[in-house]
């Protein structure tokens, strides 16, 4: 009997044992270990003291998730991932990072020189913690933040992460959260249903004009949102909502996979413009490291005469797995996909969106521009369909691709499919290269070959470009010339 | 000014230029003539600097400066201007801002500060006007859609704007008719100054009844054969380039 017990005590007391059955109730601890299992989930759940609806849900998402396997479709490859060797929750850090600007990774101000991004930015940026007392008078971020956040209110326009909205606003979050990247969606989805970390919620009420773009810019302080992030933007009848995402600064992160879920809803007569940069590390020169971005994004034009623009500048990552999308579900609804994806090094860009036509009169439109160079290889896939009731149907398309130097690559694969007669959709390719004319002809006139590479690139994501507010449009200008560095010798 | 020394230069393993020799001095303004495959564009292209021409002995400098390991923007800085005998499209980038980047990458590089967005309207404006050249044209993307003739004054306006120290016309007569043949060339004529060299490529004596030259220099398989005033000219529109055989293909 004895033995027995002391065999009990020992169990106990094993770490295999404190894992499998015991971490999960410490919720005063910072890390989950590695892997993911239902007590995981249960644990991040518990750390953002969720409602019992939400954690069912993360688990429904978690037991599917299971049973699925990774899709392997795209013109993208890499080493298996083993979902068991990764972090799934630490809480968001705060007292690290450098002192002072001086104790920053000089690369990364270069970076941020280059961008034009002002010296108070740049402190934010880098997580500097004693900031310059002149700079900060100026540039106070409390106070910005808490202006911006008055006016806001007093609009009725809600924003704020999304855990804060699970406890301010369950009935809104339970209503729409999975509405339109539903839990079973596709693999990466579904592993970021069962353990979103956080992000973004938006709700604008019906009727209301949100009086600024709203931008990650003023969530800084509450970054390290982690891997799993989850952004849900609902615009009701007849509002206006723009939301920037992202920023121009590289962004480094020791987490390699990130695997995002962004949710538009824009119900009768609302509109949501979406604009993205993306400039996540890509990887070093030999292709090593680079963040995994597998994003699901997707807007939902619900109501009639809706509309939803995507606009994305994809810089960074070392895989890009990435596809915006427009339901359009609504009648008269419209749906926008305007794309920059450039690639150098070793990077890999598989990109491009779905305008699903439901409804009646509907319409579409997509402009992307695949920048390849290096030896990146850069993939615009779109799908275009129309459904039997969508009479009427329009979509146009556009989708030019660049070459630059002769070891990269640019594929187009279009599909489209119209269930319809009366529906019309235009398809337009081009793929061209850079030629040694066109650089000569700009260096001649006194711009070094990268800066005559970036000449000519801009000119050739200028339609995409105008589609980006003025502040945003200026800063991505800056952040291709950089992407390319080193692309022409 | 210019001093071109015993130049050889290589494409693809072929000897296109032979041992040429030229000076142009300042002021001056130097013909050269000759048949196709003579090497005349090449030597434009030597002199700005691009690559995939193998130069395999001899000097170019400009006022005693070398050129050769020098990249094709160190040179415009230096002041080398080529005006291209088939001017470059450059799809979404509107032609004043092409301009203003040529005009601000060369001041940079000579320490000279950027200039102002209000005088570079100035400067362009007057430059356009004397050229023919509409504001409409300078917002359109560089060179992209405009006739043989618009493109030719486009460069005649880049030449005026940039003030270089030593440009080189090749064959800025190709395509043009007599009225943009005479703007061009009047624009050109505009330029001329005690400071500046000019080198007229052309196959054809009419262009330089409009840019009258100082000297001609007749160029044959890479090198120059014969060297002469402006009478030279007129002799070879009679007689043409028979005479200097051994043409290269």
């Amino acid at each position: 009997m004895a033995a027995v017990q002391e065999t009990v005590d020992k169990v106990k007391t094993l770490d295999v044992d404190a894992y499998k059955y015991g971490f999960f109730t410490d919720i005063a601890s910072d890390k989950a270990p590695k892997g993911l299992n239902e007590g995981i989930v249960r644990f991040i759940s518990a750390k953002k003291n969720e409602p019992e609806w939400l954690t069912n849900w993360r688990l429904d998402a978690y037991r599917r998730w299971l049973t699925m396997v990774e899709p392997n479709w795209a013109r993208v490859h890499y080493p298996k991932i083993d979902y068991q060797d990764l972090y799934y929750y630490s809480a968001p850090k705060s007292a690290e990072g450098p002192r002072l600007l001086e104790d920053v990774d000089p690369e990364l101000l270069r970076a941020y020189e280059k961008l034009g991004i002002p010296l108070r930015e740049q402190e934010m940026l880098a997580g500097v913690q004693e900031r310059r007392v002149a700079v900060d008078a100026v540039f106070d971020s409390v106070s910005v933040v808490t202006t911006f956040k008055a006016e806001l209110a007093k609009a009725g326009v809600i924003f704020c992460p999304i855990s804060e909205a699970v406890q301010t606003h369950p009935e809104l979050v339970r209503k729409y959260l999975g509405a339109v990247v539903p839990v079973t969606d596709n693999y990466f989805a579904t592993l970021n249903s069962a353990v979103f970390s956080d992000g973004s919620f938006v709700y604008v009420p019906p009727g209301v004009r949100c009086p600024m773009e709203l931008s990650t810019y003023f969530r800084i302080n509450e970054k390290n949102t982690g891997q799993f992030e989850r952004t849900l933007i609902i615009a009701d009848k007849g509002s206006y909502v723009s939301y920037l995402e992202g920023c121009t600064a590289p962004q480094r992160d020791e987490n390699q996979l990130h695997a995002a879920v962004v949710e538009l809803i824009a119900l009768d007569d609302a509109e949501i413009k979406y604009s993205t940069v993306q400039n996540w590390y890509p990887g070093d020169a030999n292709g090593k490291g680079g963040i995994y971005n597998f994003v699901t994004k997707r807007g939902d034009c619900r109501g009639a005469r809706s509309k939803i623009s995507w606009t994305q500048v994809e810089t960074g990552s070392a895989i890009t797995w990435k596809y915006p999308s427009c339901i359009l579900r609504g009648d008269d609804s419209r749906g926008e996909f305007y794309s920059i994806a450039i690639s150098n090094g070793y990077q890999q860009v598989d990109s491009g969106t779905k305008m699903l036509h439901l409804g009646a009169n509907t319409s579409s439109r997509v402009i992307s521009k695949g920048i390849a160079a290096g030896h990146s290889q850069n993939t615009y896939r779109g799908q275009i369909s129309a459904h039997r009731k969508a009479i009427n149907a329009r979509n146009f398309t556009n989708c030019d691709s660049l070459l630059i130097g002769n070891k990269c690559g640019a594929h187009t694969v279009p599909y489209i499919e119209a269930k319809n007669s009366s529906a019309l959709f235009e398809h337009e390719a081009t793929t061209s290269k850079i030629s040694d004319d066109q650089l000569f002809y700009v260096m001649q006139r006194g711009l070094s070959a990268e800066e005559a590479t970036a000449l000519i690139v801009n000119g050739f994501v200028r339609d995409v470009l105008q589609q980006l507010p003025m502040e945003f449009a200026v800063e991505a200008q800056k952040l291709i010339a950089i992407s390319l560095e080193g692309s022409v010798g | 000014m210019l001093d071109i020394q015993n130049l050889h230069v290589r494409i693809a393993g072929k000897t296109i230029i032979d041992g040429l020799n030229l000076k142009v001095d300042a002021g001056q303004v130097a013909a050269i003539m000759g048949p196709n495959g003579s090497g005349k564009s090449t030597l434009s292209y030597v002199i700005a600097g691009r690559a995939d021409y193998e130069v395999t002995e001899g000097s170019i400098k400009l006022d005693g400066v070398d050129l050769l390991d020098k990249t094709p923007a160190e040179r415009a800085a230096l002041g080398i201007f080529l005006s291209f005998q088939y001017p470059l499209e450059i799809p979404g980038v509107a032609t004043m801002t092409f301009l203003k980047a040529a005009l601000n990458a060369q001041r940079r590089a000579r320490d000279e500060g950027e200039m102002s967005t209000p005088d570079f309207m100035k400067k362009v404006r007057a430059a356009a006007a004397r050229l023919n050249i509409s504001q409409d044209m300078l917002k359109r993307a560089v060179n992209l859609g405009f006739s043989g003739g618009e493109k030719k004054r486009m460069e005649i306006l880049q030449m005026a704007l940039l003030e270089p120290r030593f440009a080189i016309l090749d064959e800025m007569d190709s395509g043009l008719d007599i009225d943009a043949l005479r703007v061009c060339s009047e624009g050109v004529n505009a330029l001329r100054s005690p400071e500046r060299g000019l080198l007229v490529i052309t196959h054809y004596q009419r262009l330089l009844d409009y840019i009258a030259p100082d000297v001609v220099h007749v160029m044959s398989a890479g090198k120059i054969v014969r060297s002469g005033g402006p009478e030279l000219a007129l002799e070879l529109e009679k007689s043409g380039y028979a005479d200097y055989a051994s043409e290269a293909a």
